[in-house]
Order: structure tokens, then sequence, then C-alpha cells
């Protein structure tokens, strides 16, 4: 797939000026725009949509060394009823975890909503064989994960070698049997928005369910812009293809406030029809708790004490 | 089903999501019934005892009555004005101008959100703007003039900058606040006195101002305002004892005053229309570039001399752009002017309404193709839907013309020198755009595009240090960075050479 098909002669160019073109991105106007979108005033019945969708768009994450099943156990439950003592704060989209506690997880969601994701394929960093990457997806969910977040090789993508990284998505895709596949980019790694865009696309390409920005491993994560330029990726082959495809901004999201400007971006770049988990998500490990303190203070009108809200 | 599933199924599915109303607290404006001029350092009544009613474009609401200066008032302003020249202003320490620049930029700084909220309420702009590009440039004009005020031997060396007198400035209603910062900052770090005639529909923000002139103690007739509509500009252009007119507005207005000036030795500026070419490469970065167009034609309701209102696009892209733009024109929130979400705001007046409804009629009868995204506008006040004209032949009105409005005409071009050739012909030539990806290529297009401001992969971007100011019909003089100091000094060569 990644080569070009043999031609009797003469090679392979693409002759129209369609979309999606790899084309570039100007820096200075797409973190104004981003920044322009993060003004805007989200209040009232407005902002508690935004909080209730941010809760049912989160893939709630641990990805630690230290975790265990108890930890799992604890995660699972918060997932499923993020406010036990309000029944109408639904459950989150997913947990996220590593390959080693999807068993758990697994067994602890059966019965609700909640989906089981995996990063596989030599989390964080990607550096290991294709043939040990998919070997490890197969296995995630063989154990029942739901979805698998793989990293792409961002040490091939660098060196130009774009065919090794397209190929590895394919096969990864395939390993992925019904599994919705995320694609990490890694983008505090890519260094450019141009190299952000053409990964996303190049991931969209390869069979990507969703595009993801980080692992949250590093301290350059998910910012606006970033998030704004794999939108709009999304966006041109959603015009050309017809294919929708989902997006998820991972790490450093830590506010409900910052929650609400990724949702505002996202309506205003993609519309209402991607307003669902089906086609974004946000990964966290830490926000979830803000956002319930604001959804009660929204319906109650004062803040409580965060003593209110568990800590999981 | 377990409660829990129950409870997913019962997941609001999203149908819209509409923004709750964000309006800023107009309170923090106190208005007065009724304002006199500012003459002399106090509100006096207009000799003429006329007033006339200043409303709100986005409700028709009567805000204050205001004084029509009549000659005489004009008079007693000039002279206030040449009193304050005579008796101290030319004279005192060029760092004590300074310390007034500073001051009245830091109260305006203080001040911001009231002269924000006041500048929507009585010109239609949005707040966000007037908040976020209004105020905060207004306030650096006069940090940037009060940096000039005592080091003007070094800004013109072997010149000895002298003051010119008194400037009569006469400014419009696009950026009230903004213009007359333009206006008055250069001239009084100059050493000159002013007598600022305000646009007959937004003089509210001019007024307030003088408040500010009360805070920062700025000695009486230094800064003069007189509101009013033509006539007192036209009263103040005749007036013989001033020494500089500086006029932003309509090329028509700016050629008569041209006209007028001939032959009596008054220096002149004149800032006028324009109908700049947005050039869209097929290198360029689409959707940033979608967004420029956007910036450039829809600020302010395109109610802007440098408005980017004839977007040129490479014929090689111009589906794809007219995709993007057509898409991004429905996110546009459309409405009342003082909500944070607005992002056009109405149109300032009634008069320009007409105007602007007179020419997309043209445009339709000529046969070009308009799109109007689907937008409910307020039902009280002067709305105009964001509008773009495709298929429109160079020769068409609405490509000539200057609409002044959120109404963008797109036409398209195969190489470089037909967009060059395309952009430069027109009367007008204050601004242009250019975006591509190739250096080379800005630079090429920005030494043969016949306008004074060439803006490369952004648009509407407005500093005090860069100088701005048209060629062509689109008038003479800088203003803006050290361009923008000259009209106000005599620049007479230095017998000590350096």
């Amino acid at each position: 797939m990644a080569k070009a098909p043999a031609l009797p002669s003469g090679f392979e160019l693409p002759l129209e000026p369609r979309l999606p073109r790899i084309g570039s991105i100007d820096q200075v106007a797409v973190e104004e725009r981003a920044a322009s979108l993060a003004r805007r005033s989200i209040k009232r019945e407005a902002k508690l949509f935004a909080l209730d969708l941010a809760v049912r768009m989160m893939d709630l994450t641990t990805l630690e060394g230290q975790d265990t099943p108890g930890k799992i156990a604890a995660l699972t439950s918060k997932a499923i009823r993020p406010d036990p003592s309000d029944a109408s704060v639904p459950s989150v989209a997913a947990v996220c975890v590593y390959p080693n506690l999807v068993p758990a997880a697994v067994d602890r969601v059966r019965g609700s909503s909640v989906k089981v994701a995996s990063v596989a394929t030599a989390f964080p960093s990607g550096q290991s064989s294709t043939a040990v990457k998919v070997t490890e997806v197969r296995e995630v969910v063989d154990m029942g994960a739901d979805e698998v977040d793989m990293v792409i090789d961002r040490g091939a993508f660098l060196s130009g070698r774009y065919a090794k990284v397209y190929d590895e998505i394919v096969q990864v895709k395939e390993a992925c049997g019904d599994a919705h596949l995320k694609v990490i980019l890694e983008v505090g790694e890519l260094g450019t928005y141009d190299n952000v865009r053409r990964a996303s696309l190049l991931a969209m390409a390869a069979g990507a369910d969703f595009i993801k920005t980080s692992t949250g491993k590093l301290p350059q994560a998910a910012t606006l812009p970033v998030t704004l330029v794999m939108l709009e990726a999304i966006r041109d082959v959603h015009e050309e293809t017809g294919r929708k495809v989902g997006m998820k901004p991972a790490g450093g999201i830590r506010q409900a406030k910052q929650a609400v400007q990724y949702l505002v971006q996202l309506h205003e770049t993609l519309g209402i029809e991607w307003l669902t988990p089906d086609l974004y998500r946000l990964g966290a490990s830490t926000l979830l708790n803000d956002v319930l303190m604001q959804i009660r203070k929204e319906k109650t009108g004062n803040y409580q004490s965060p003593d209110y809200f568990t800590i999981d | 089903m377990t409660d829990l599933e129950r409870r997913q199924d019962r997941a609001p599915v999203p149908s819209g999501w509409d923004y709750a109303p964000a309006p800023e607290a107009r309170d923090i404006v106190t208005l007065e019934e009724r304002y006199g001029l500012y003459i002399g350092g106090e509100l006096v009544e207009p000799k003429s005892g006329e007033y006339f009613p200043t409303v709100s474009p986005a409700s028709e609401e009567v805000l204050a009555e205001v004084g029509q200066a009549g000659p005489e008032d004009v008079d007693l302003a000039v002279q206030a004005a040449r009193d304050a020249y005579d008796n101290g202003w030319s004279a005192i320490s060029p760092a004590e101008r300074a310390k007034y620049l500073f001051r009245i930029a830091r109260i305006l700084q203080e001040r911001s959100r009231e002269f924000a909220v006041l500048e929507s309420l009585n010109g239609g702009k949005p707040i966000k703007e007037s908040r976020d590009v209004d105020l905060p440039l207004a306030a650096a004009h006069f940090f940037y003039y009060a940096g000039w005020a005592d080091k003007l031997e070094y800004a013109f060396p072997h010149r000895r900058p002298r003051s010119v007198g008194v400037a009569g400035q006469i400014i419009p209603w696009n950026f009230p606040l903004l213009m007359l910062a333009w206006k008055i900052a250069p001239a009084l770090a100059g050493g000159n006195t002013v007598v600022l005639k305000p646009a007959e529909t937004t003089p509210l923000s001019a007024l307030l101002f003088a408040d500010v002139l009360r805070q920062a103690e700025l000695p009486p007739g230094v800064v003069n305002i007189v509101t009013g509509d033509g006539r007192a500009g036209a009263e103040l252009v005749k007036h013989p004892d001033v020494d500089k007119i500086a006029f932003t507005g309509s090329t028509e207005v700016g050629k008569a005053i041209q006209r007028e000036l001939a032959g009596t030795g008054k220096r002149l500026t004149l800032e006028l229309g324009g109908k700049a070419a947005n050039i869209i490469f097929d290198d360029a970065a689409l959707d940033q570039a979608v967004e420029g167009i956007v910036n450039g034609i829809y600020f302010n309701q395109g109610h802007v001399c440098c408005a980017g209102s004839r977007l040129l696009v490479q014929e090689s892209i111009y589906e794809p752009v007219i995709e993007k733009l057509k898409r991004r024109l429905t996110t546009l929130r459309v409405g009342d002017p003082l909500d944070k979400n607005t992002d056009v705001g109405a149109i300032n007046s009634k008069q320009q309404l007409e105007k602007i409804e007179e020419l997309v009629r043209s445009g339709e009868e000529e046969g070009a193709d308009i799109y109007q995204p689907p937008c409910r506008l307020p039902e009280k006040g002067w709305w105009f839907v964001p509008t773009v004209f495709t298929n429109v032949a160079q020769s068409y009105r609405i490509a000539q013309e200057e609409i002044f409005g959120p109404v963008l005409s797109v036409l398209t071009f195969r190489t470089p020198d037909e967009a060059v050739e395309k952009a430069n012909n027109t009367p007008y030539g204050l601004s242009a755009g250019v975006w591509t990806e190739k250096g080379s290529r800005i630079l090429s297009m920005a030494s043969r595009l016949e306008a004074g401001v060439v803006w490369a992969n952004t648009y509407n971007r407005f500093d005090p240090t860069s100088p701005f100011g048209g060629y062509k019909e689109s008038g003479f003089g800088r203003e803006g960075g050290l361009h923008g100091l000259e009209p106000y000094l005599d620049l007479e060569e230095s017998e000590v050479r350096g």
C-alpha cells in the first residue's frame, strides 16, 4: 500500500488539487485562531451541556508503573459512576490502561457502558519492532480491550521513512480486528505543526479510527492549536472521502475550563456531528473531579469542598 | 437493562449547542443625558443651541444628546487651541509633554472596560473587538508617541523639529477612539494643540475621553472636541487659524477638503477609502488563509478602510477555498455587540446600511452569485448578513467601489503577474494581503503592489510603530511610526550638522 502502484511507465503523482493535500500550517495564524476560540464565554446551560459532554467523552486514564488491579478497581468504579451523589452525571467513555491491567479493567466494567482502552505498540516510545507491536495489540484485543491506543514510530517519521510509519499503522489496524484504533502522534516530539498535519493525514490514510495528540508522558502534550491542526486535517479527510475520523487530545487537560475550550473548538471546527464520544475523547487522569465540581456548582450555585469528590 | 444502561440511553444526544447569552455589563458606563462641546477644558453649551441624538445602532435606542458645533463654536475651539499653544503648550519641556501622554495612556488602560463597552454601545462593534483591539491599540498609540515626545531630534537627525501649531482633526466612525488616538497622540507629542471633530454617529467615546484629559490634568485648550455633522467639519477645515488638517474618511470628502485647502498653505494629510486585494496563492496554508479572509472583511462589520474586500484566489485552489470559506461563514455569530461571543455586530448607521444594500443589489443585478449563511438577525437595529459574491468580474461595481460593509467580492487569477495587475487595477491603494508559504514571493509581491500596507500571511494587524497610509486615491501622509510624526512637525534643516 505504501508503495506507488507499478505503472507501465512513469510514476505516481497527485494530479489534482484535491483535499486533503498535505499543505502546510501557518504557525502564527493557527495559534491566533485557537486563542480566539478559547475566548468564547460559555455560561449557564451551555456550560452544563459542555461539562456533561466532557464527562461522557472522557477516557479516564492511569498509565503508571505502580498500577495494580486495586487501582484499576477504584478507577473503573469512578468511571462508571463518577459522582455517587448525583445519578444524573453520566459514566465516562472509557478507561485507558496498560496491557497488563486490561483483564482487571474488563472484569470491572462488565455490564456498564464504559469501554476499556489499552495502550500498546511499545508505548510510549514505540521503539520496538513491528512484529512485537502487532503481537502486543493482538494480545490486548484477545484480553477484551475495546480500543487500542497505539503510538507512531516517531524515529521513522522524523527520518522521513513515512512508508514505515504507514505500514505499521496498517498492520496494527489489521491486528485490532473490531477494536477501535487510536493513533497517538506524540506531537511534542514532532516539532512543527506541518509535521502534525502530515502525521495526522498519514494516520488517517492508514486506517486510524481516532487520532490522538500525546502519550501524556512528555511535558509538551495536547494544546489548543495542535488540536486545531488535527481537527482541520480530520475535516479535510471528511470533505474529500466522507470518512469521519475521531479526535482525542490527551495530556495537560486538567481543568473543566480547558475541557470547555476544547469542546468549543471542536464545535466550531467540525460542527455538531462530532459532539459525541464516538468521535471525540478527552484523555485525562485528573480532569474528572474538576468537571464534577463545576457541574455541581452550576446545579447548586455553590462551590463545594474538594473533600466531597472522591480521589481514586 | 441495568439502571446504568438506561441512564446512558437517556443521555442527551446533541442536537445543537446554543451558547447562552454572555453580555458584558453595561452599567460600567454612566451617560449624561446631554453633552456639550469640550472647549478650553470644559464641556460647554453650543452657541448654536442645536443638539442631536446619538443612538445605539444595535437597538436604535437614544443614548444621549450631543451638541452640534456651529461656526461660532468651532471658532471658539480654535481660539482655545491657539491660546493654549501660544501660552504654554508649545514651550513646555518635551519631557513634560511626554508625561501627559503617558498619563493619558495609563488612564485609558485603567478605564479600558468602560471605554470598550461605550465603543460597542455607540458604534455597534463586537465587544471582543473593542476590548481586544480598539482599546489596547489606542493606549499603545499614546504610549508610543509619549516615548518620542522628548526625542524628536533623534527621530529626525540634522533637522530642527518644531511644532506646527493648531491641528484640526476629523475622524471617522469605524474606530472612534482608536482614530482619536492616532490623531491626538502624535500631534501632542510634537507640541501642537488640537481641535478634534468626531464622527456624527459616534461622538460618545471622544466625549468620555474629555474626562480622561481632565483626569490627566492636561492644560485647558490643548485638546478641544467639537461634535456635530459634516458642517462642523467643514467649518474646521476652512478656519483660517488652523495650521494643519488631518482627515480620515471617505475619498469624496477628502477630495473636497483638498480643493478647499488649495492655496491656503495649510498642511494636509488624508487617509481615505480602499478596495484592498487579499491574494491567496495555491501554496498558502489554506485554513489559516481562510481565517485571514474572514478577518480581512468581516472584522468590524467590514467598516474598515483597509478591509480585504476583494479576494483574489489562484484559480487552481478556487474550489476548496470557497468551500472552506462558506463553511466558516456559517460559524460567524452575528448579533448583540455587547455579547462576548459576537463575531459580527451592527451596521453603524441606517445610512450606511442603505449604501451596503444598494451595492449588494447592484452586484446581484450585474450577475454575480451571492452567498449568505443562514443567520437570524435581531429585529431592531441595523444589520447585514456576512456576504460573499463569487463570479465577480473586475468591471462590476462590487469589485470597484468601496462597500464598507461585510461584503466580499471574489475574483480569480492564474499567475503572480495577473494577481499584481488585478490588485493594482483600482483607484485606491491603501492595503493588500498576500498568502503564500514562499518567502521570496512575499517580498516580490510586496514591492510590486501599490498599497501603503502589505500584510503577509496575516491581515488587519496594526501596531503603533508601523506607518499606515495610502497610495493614489486612498490618500497621502502616514499615521503611526516615525512617519506619523512628520505631518505634525516643521522639519527645517538644522544649521549644526552632527
